[in-house]
C-alpha cells in the first residue's frame, strides 16, 4: 500500500548540486544558479520509488520526503 | 473614551496612558491604571487556561505580521510536554516601523504584564524579552522597568532582558530561539517548530510585544471589552505607523477596519496627493491611491494582495518614482539576506538588481521578462518568508506603478526619478553581526 508523500527542500541546507533535479526530473527543475524549483510537493505514487532514490542521492541531505499533512510542505 | 463604532475611529487603549499623562509609564502610574497582573484568574491547568479561553472569545491575533490566532499559540505551547518558555520580540526589525519601539518606551509594562500573563497561562517560569543591541537607550529602559518590577517582586516567573544583533531577519521567531541557544540570529527553517522544542529543547511561545499588550489587557477587561473595538471578524485595535507624506507621521492607535484613508488623516493629513501606499512594510504591498478607502483588515486586504503586516503605511508622494523607491528598498532587503538559501542569496540580489536597471531607465522589454520571472521564483523557496516579501513588494510595484515602468521601457527615467528619493531607506549593506 502506498502513503501520500510530499517533498521538503531544507533551503537553508541545500547547495544546489542538482542530483535532485538530474534523478526527479518530473517534479524538481533547477533555477538559473542551479537551486531546485518545485511545481508541486506532492509525489505521485508512481513517482515514489524515484524520489526515494533522490532524497537518499542528495549529498547534504536536504531533500526529504515526509508523509503528506496537507499543510506546512514546500 | 473606549466606546467607539466598530472599526471606524481611533480607539486608544495600549497608549491610553500615553495620551492622558504624555509620559512614560513607570511601574506606579501602571498600577495605579491597570491594577496588579490579574495572575491567579489566568491560571488553569495543563488541558484549560481561562486565559486561552477568553482569548479565543476576543479573536486577539498576532500584531507581528503574520496575524496568527494568539489562542491557538498558548494551546500549543501548552499541549507539549515540558515547562514551555515565553520569549517577548521586541526586534521591531521593519525600518518602516515604529510601533514596538513605541510601546515600549511608554508602557513597557503592559508588554510585561502580557508576557507575565501569557507565562501564568502555559506554565512556563522564565520570560526573555529579545530588543536590538543598537537601541541601547530601548534596553535600558525596559531594564528600569524589569528592575521595578523585581524590586516590588511583582512576578513570580523570571524576566530576562537580550539584546540582540540587529538585522531585516532577526525578528523571525525562529532567529530569537537560535540565537537565545547559543547561535546566530539567522531563521531556521526546519521542524521542530519552535512551540514543540524551542529554547532549552523547551516548548516555546514567541510574542510580538504588541500582541503582549493587547493579551494583558484581555486578561484584565475580557472578551467581550476587547470586541467593542474592531471589525466582528477582526476585533480589537492596533498600532500603525504611518509616515511618507504626511503632515504628522508617527505610531497610531486605531480600531481594525479603520480606512487607510482615515489613517492619513489622522497622521496629520497627506503634505501632498498620494500616488500609492506602501502597506505592510517594506516586504509588503504597494497599493494605488484609488484604495484609500479600503478598511484595514486581513479580510478586506486580502483580495488586493495585501495585508496589514505589523501595521505599517507609507503615502508615497506624487511626484515620487515608485519604481526608484522600490528599487532602493530591494537593495537594502537583498542586502539584509540571511545567506543561507540559495534563492534568497542569488535570487534576491538579482531581482533588486534587475529593479535598479528598470528604474534607472535602462531596462528593455527582455529586462523587464527576466525581472518577472526571477521575481515569480522568490516565494515559498526560503528556510523564512525574506524572500517571499520581497517578491511581493516587487510584483506589487510593477502593477501599481505599471503606467511608469512603460515609460521606464520607452523613454529612459520620469523626471520624478531624477529627484532625490523620497523613503528613508536604510544603507543597503549586510548586518555586521550575527551573533
Amino acid at each position: 500500500m502506498t502513503r501520500s508523500r510530499t517533498l521538503r527542500i531544507d533551503r537553508a541546507v541545500c547547495t544546489g548540486r542538482g542530483l535532485c533535479a538530474e534523478l526527479l526530473p518530473e517534479l524538481i527543475g533547477l533555477d538559473e544558479w542551479g537551486y531546485p524549483v518545485m511545481e508541486q510537493t506532492a509525489v505521485p505514487s508512481h513517482l515514489q520509488t524515484h524520489a526515494r532514490r533522490a532524497v537518499a542521492a542528495c549529498p547534504v541531505l536536504a531533500l526529504h520526503m515526509d508523509r503528506s499533512t496537507g499543510k506546512g510542505d514546500r | 473614551m473606549n466606546t467607539a463604532t466598530a472599526g471606524t475611529a481611533t480607539v486608544t487603549r495600549l497608549l491610553s496612558g500615553w495620551y492622558a499623562t504624555g509620559r512614560p509609564a513607570g511601574l506606579t502610574d501602571h498600577l495605579r491604571r491597570y491594577g496588579s497582573p490579574p495572575v491567579t484568574a489566568v491560571q488553569g491547568n495543563r488541558r484549560s487556561a481561562p486565559l486561552i479561553r477568553a482569548l479565543d472569545a476576543a479573536g486577539l491575533t498576532g500584531r507581528g505580521g503574520a496575524g496568527f490566532p494568539t489562542a491557538e499559540k498558548l494551546r500549543a505551547v501548552a499541549r507539549e510536554r515540558g515547562r514551555p518558555v515565553v520569549v517577548v520580540n521586541a526586534m521591531e526589525s521593519e525600518p518602516a516601523s515604529r510601533k514596538d519601539q513605541f510601546l515600549l518606551a511608554v508602557a513597557p509594562h503592559l508588554v510585561l504584564d502580557g508576557a507575565v500573563l501569557a507565562a501564568e497561562a502555559v506554565g512556563a517560569d522564565v520570560v526573555h524579552v529579545c530588543v536590538p543591541r543598537v537601541r541601547s537607550a530601548q534596553y535600558w529602559q525596559v531594564s528600569d522597568a524589569m528592575d521595578e518590577r523585581a524590586a516590588v517582586c511583582l512576578d513570580r516567573v523570571s524576566l530576562r532582558l537580550h539584546g540582540l544583533p540587529h538585522a531585516y531577519v532577526s525578528s523571525e521567531s525562529t532567529s530569537l530561539v537560535r540565537w537565545l541557544n547559543g547561535g546566530e540570529a539567522r531563521p531556521l527553517g526546519t521542524p521542530p517548530r519552535s512551540h514543540e522544542r524551542g529554547v532549552g529543547r523547551r516548548p516555546t511561545l514567541v510574542h510580538n510585544a504588541e500582541t503582549l499588550a493587547h493579551l494583558a489587557l484581555v486578561a484584565r477587561y475580557g472578551p467581550d471589552w476587547f470586541r467593542q473595538a474592531g471589525t466582528p471578524d477582526e476585533p480589537g485595535t492596533a498600532l500603525v505607523t504611518v509616515s511618507g507624506a504626511v503632515a504628522a507621521p508617527g505610531v497610531l492607535e486605531v480600531g481594525l477596519g479603520t480606512p487607510l484613508g482615515t489613517l492619513l488623516d489622522l497622521a496629520g493629513g497627506p503634505t501632498e496627493p498620494p500616488a500609492a501606499l506602501l502597506l505592510g512594510g517594506f516586504g509588503g504591498t504597494w497599493l494605488p491611491a484609488r484604495h484609500l478607502g479600503t478598511p484595514l483588515t486581513r479580510r478586506d486586504l486580502a483580495p488586493l494582495g495585501a495585508a496589514p503586516g505589523a501595521g505599517v503605511v507609507v503615502a508615497l508622494p506624487r511626484l515620487a518614482c515608485g519604481l526608484t523607491e522600490t528599487a532602493r528598498i530591494l537593495a537594502h532587503l537583498a542586502a539584509q539576506s540571511a545567506r543561507q538559501c540559495g534563492p534568497c542569496l542569488f535570487g534576491l540580489p538579482a531581482v533588486a538588481e534587475d529593479f535598479a536597471i528598470l528604474a534607472a531607465g535602462q531596462a528593455d522589454p527582455a529586462d523587464l521578462a527576466r525581472l518577472r520571472r526571477r521575481t515569480g521564483l522568490l516565494p515559498d523557496r526560503g528556510a523564512c518568508r525574506h524572500p517571499d516579501g520581497a517578491a511581493r513588494l516587487a510584483a506589487s510595484a510593477l502593477a501599481c506603478f505599471a503606467d511608469d515602468v512603460d515609460h521606464h521601457l520607452a523613454h529612459g527615467t520620469c523626471p520624478a526619478a531624477q529627484r532625490p528619493p523620497r523613503l528613508p531607506v536604510p544603507a543597503a549593506t549586510p548586518p555586521e553581526d550575527w551573533r
